[in-house]
């Protein structure tokens, strides 16, 4: 796979454009030089000033980031995404219904489809939820699928983030920087809007509070606070959703209710969007030494008094190693066979398999099972030498704590670098809202590997956006 | 929406430390023109050592430097982070209640807050000197204009409105008070009104200091007095740094706390009690118990309103 030119989403091998790409061809043809240099310049003014920043950890104290923005979007057709968002929907109606099962009755690993020793002994299982009944019977309400393309037809999945995916205000803010440099752009093409994302996340939340609440529930994004990489999201959507924005200190529990401290006292909160992690959630049922968290929580969240948004625990299904077994997981639930496919996964805890990933290694991927953000990750064909020998023996020495891919060769778009336009690889996380019903905004993040030839697309390290246009018919 | 006390305090004080770099801009900018036009021996660290007095940053100064030249104490005043007070400390702290607060104000007043941090933060200080310092303190002042003209042309006028304007008016009745106390002995009533030549070089220094050295010219026609100098910077109540000016408006966004919250706390106390000071009198009833004294109390009051703002609204 590795060796054949990648999939390009605007030229075909001849050399022609494809259908999607017709208008952004021409209107590429007819910029001036220098037109996307200066595109490009404007771009980074407009995401400084709107403070649209995020904070690289290990970097200096307080340094804050623009994540590179470029200039040309990248293009799905109609009939792509149908097929896509079908998929989609698909697979995160089988991954919540997994992760009620999980946390119930647990049928699936009693029918041995997956490994019980898997989840059971599985860091992201949370025992605490077992049992628990949450809203609507929703656990994971917010989900970012991580999608990879390698040819005309041919998608993958590479993850599904059901923890607190984050990039979703990147979606928004690239729409609106793309519509401010380019807005004649806009009028050749027929682009599905994402503005509604904000209003949509809302319908979801207040779909979702607790049956006792009358009228519109009280919601509350959490955040870790300014110093967090995310924060710009954090306030970004609960200024868009008009909720209020909380650090853990502005909330305390008081008889198994979340109240938040007001200028006029307390008052209730029904629904918290979390984007702390589940670690520090609660220092009274989580980790004791967390400062972010509210003590209580989540005897509240037990006793149904608040709903959070995703609930814990939900990493069980997100979880690296789980993810080999999604196709099962559809398959048991929905009794369908799955639309999107799973990119192939090696478990190294196999003896033969190990041995085949050991001799193999410079043309695989190795991700840590619970590393994220490109972190403790090593792409085989770029790596060097001493670095297939550092993960040979991470690999034998930790075997489960391995998953090893193929490596995928993800498909390019025509990117701008310092005045031309050259190929790059790209991948898609759309975004999507499950609560009284499933709602996906239709694109997503693009996010792009700068560096030519690169493939791993993290802002983390060294990635971009891309505005992502669906057309419609 | 309820507003939550973090963000109540968080708004209150991003006001105050936006007006408070201006202020310091201002000091700086009054001691350092004046520096230039001494011409008596040591009168130029003289200025600047007032300057700092009033913006009570002269302890700290001492604590670090030995000699107050116009370097070391542009520099300590715009841009030692070991001064809370200083430019850039105020536009820091400023910038970070901003950011905490970022879905309670609006989008033009972050980009303003954003926008003066990040050019202020790429200033080298080496490369600010002379006349580079002057354009540089008249930028922040424009800077402090522009945010509140985005305050005062974008926000919607609730509790969040009271709780910025409250800070701003405290921040700068604290400012004028401390200014006057710094030179209160010049502006004592004698037997002649006619000032000599420093008395003139002195009440220029404290009119500049509160950008009030062309209004005084309107609203008296007349040249510099001593009596006239105190009741603009405290009693006319068209005067926008006066203190009588403040308090009103300090007091008139407790009100309205009180009208959206529905009840009287113990800040409206607080409030009246700082008006009542400097309503229904005169200078010579304030030189007849003491100006000093007089400015003191007023300094006392104007921070009793902070404290009781903080305990009524559950600021923390």
């Amino acid at each position: 796979m590795a060796d054949k030119t990648p999939f390009d989403e605007m030229y075909n091998p001849d050399g022609s454009v494809r259908e999607p790409y017709r208008a952004l061809a021409g209107w590429l043809a007819e910029q001036p030089d220098k037109a996307l240099a200066l595109m490009q310049t404007d771009a980074e003014a407009i995401f400084r000033r709107l403070g649209i920043t995020f904070a690289v950890y290990g970097s200096d104290e307080g340094t804050e980031k623009v994540i590179p923005f470029d200039v040309i979007p990248r293009i799905i057709a109609a009939n792509e995404w149908r097929r896509l968002s079908k998929g989609i929907e698909q697979r995160v109606k089988a991954l919540n219904a997994f992760l009620y099962d999980i946390y119930h009755r647990q049928e699936i690993l009693k029918a041995g489809r997956v490994p019980e020793k898997l989840i059971l002994n599985n860091a992201a299982f949370c025992p605490q939820m077992m049992g628990l009944n949450p809203a609507k019977g929703v656990y994971a309400h917010i989900i970012g699928v991580d999608i990879v393309r390698v040819g005309p037809d041919d998608f993958y999945v590479l993850e599904d983030n059901l923890r607190t995916p984050s990039g979703v205000s990147y979606m928004l803010e690239d729409r609106e920087a793309m519509m401010l440099l380019a807005p004649d752009l806009f009028h050749r093409s027929k682009v599905a809007p994402v503005e509604n994302y904000p209003e949509n996340l809302r319908r979801t939340l207040e779909s979702v509070a607790p049956d006792t609440v009358r009228g519109s529930p009280n919601i509350a994004v959490l955040t870790p606070g300014i110093h967090n990489s995310a924060y710009f999201e954090h306030s970004f959507l609960a200024d868009q959703m008009g909720a209020q924005l909380c650090e853990g200190p502005d909330l305390f529990v008081d008889g198994g209710k979340v109240y938040m401290r007001t200028t006029t006292g307390p008052e209730q909160v029904d629904v918290i969007y979390r984007r702390i992690e589940d670690d520090y959630l609660d220092p009274l049922t989580f980790r004791p030494d967390s400062m972010l968290g509210v003590p209580g929580l989540f005897d509240a969240y037990r006793a149904g008094n608040v709903t959070l948004v995703n609930a814990p625990g939900t990493g069980i299904a997100d979880d690296k190693a789980v993810y080999t077994y999604v196709p099962d997981i559809i398959e048991f639930y929905l009794g369908e066979k799955a639309l999107l496919q799973n990119v192939p996964t090696y478990n190294c805890t196999d003896e033969d398999q190990r041995a085949w990933v050991l001799e193999n290694i410079a043309d695989l991927v190795v991700k840590e099972v619970h590393g994220s953000g490109g972190y403790g990750m090593m792409v085989g064909p770029t790596a060097t030498k001493a670095q297939h020998a550092e993960f040979r023996k991470k690999i034998e020495a930790r075997p489960d704590n391995y998953i090893v891919q193929p490596t995928l060769d993800l498909s390019t778009c025509p990117t701008h670098i310092s005045g031309d336009v050259a190929p790059r690889h790209v991948d898609l996380r759309p975004y999507v809202l499950i609560g009284d019903e499933v709602r996906i905004t239709p694109g997503g993040l693009t996010r792009v590997a700068l560096k030519k030839g690169s493939l791993v697309v993290n802002s983390s390290q060294g990635g971009g956006t891309k505005d992502t246009w669906v057309l419609e018919d | 929406m309820r507003m939550l006390g973090r963000t109540a305090a968080n708004l209150f004080w991003l006001s105050r430390y936006v007006e408070r770099a201006e202020n310091m801009a201002r000091l700086l900018e009054v001691g350092y023109r004046m520096s230039l036009t001494s011409r008596r021996e040591g009168g130029a660290s003289e200025h600047l050592i007032s300057m700092m007095q009033a913006a009570e940053v002269d302890e700290g100064f001492d604590a670090k430097h030995e000699l107050a030249d116009v370097d070391t104490v542009a520099h300590y005043m715009m841009f030692d982070p070991d001064n809370a007070s200083s430019v850039y400390s105020c536009l820091q702290a400023a910038r970070t209640n901003a950011r905490s607060v970022r879905t309670a104000i609006t989008t033009d007043m972050w980009e303003s807050m954003n926008g003066a941090w990040l050019e202020f933060s790429q200033i080298k200080p080496r490369d600010v000197r002379g006349a580079k310092l002057l354009g540089l303190l008249q930028w922040v002042k424009q800077r402090s204009h522009e945010f509140r003209g985005a305050l005062l042309g974008t926000i919607l006028r609730d509790d969040g409105f009271s709780f910025l304007q409250a800070g701003n008016f405290v921040e700068r009745a604290d400012n004028t008070a401390r200014i006057l106390d710094m030179k209160y002995y010049v502006l004592l009533p004698r037997a002649t009104q006619v000032g000599g030549d420093l008395d003139i070089q002195q009440w220029t220094l404290i009119l500049r200091a509160a950008s009030a050295h062309r209004a005084y010219r309107h609203v008296y026609h007349d040249r510099y007095k001593a009596h006239n100098i105190a009741d603009f910077l405290i009693l006319r109540p068209e005067m926008p740094r006066s203190l009588v000016y403040c308090a009103n408006f300090v007091q008139q966004n407790v009100d309205a706390l009180a009208k959206i919250y529905g009840r009287k706390e113990q800040c409206h106390e607080a409030a009246e009690s700082l008006l009542s000071l400097v309503k229904d009198t005169n200078m010579e009833a304030i030189f007849t118990d003491g100006l000093h004294e007089f400015l003191n109390e007023f300094i006392a009051r104007n921070n009793r309103v902070t404290d009781a703002l903080s305990e009524s609204y559950n600021f923390y």
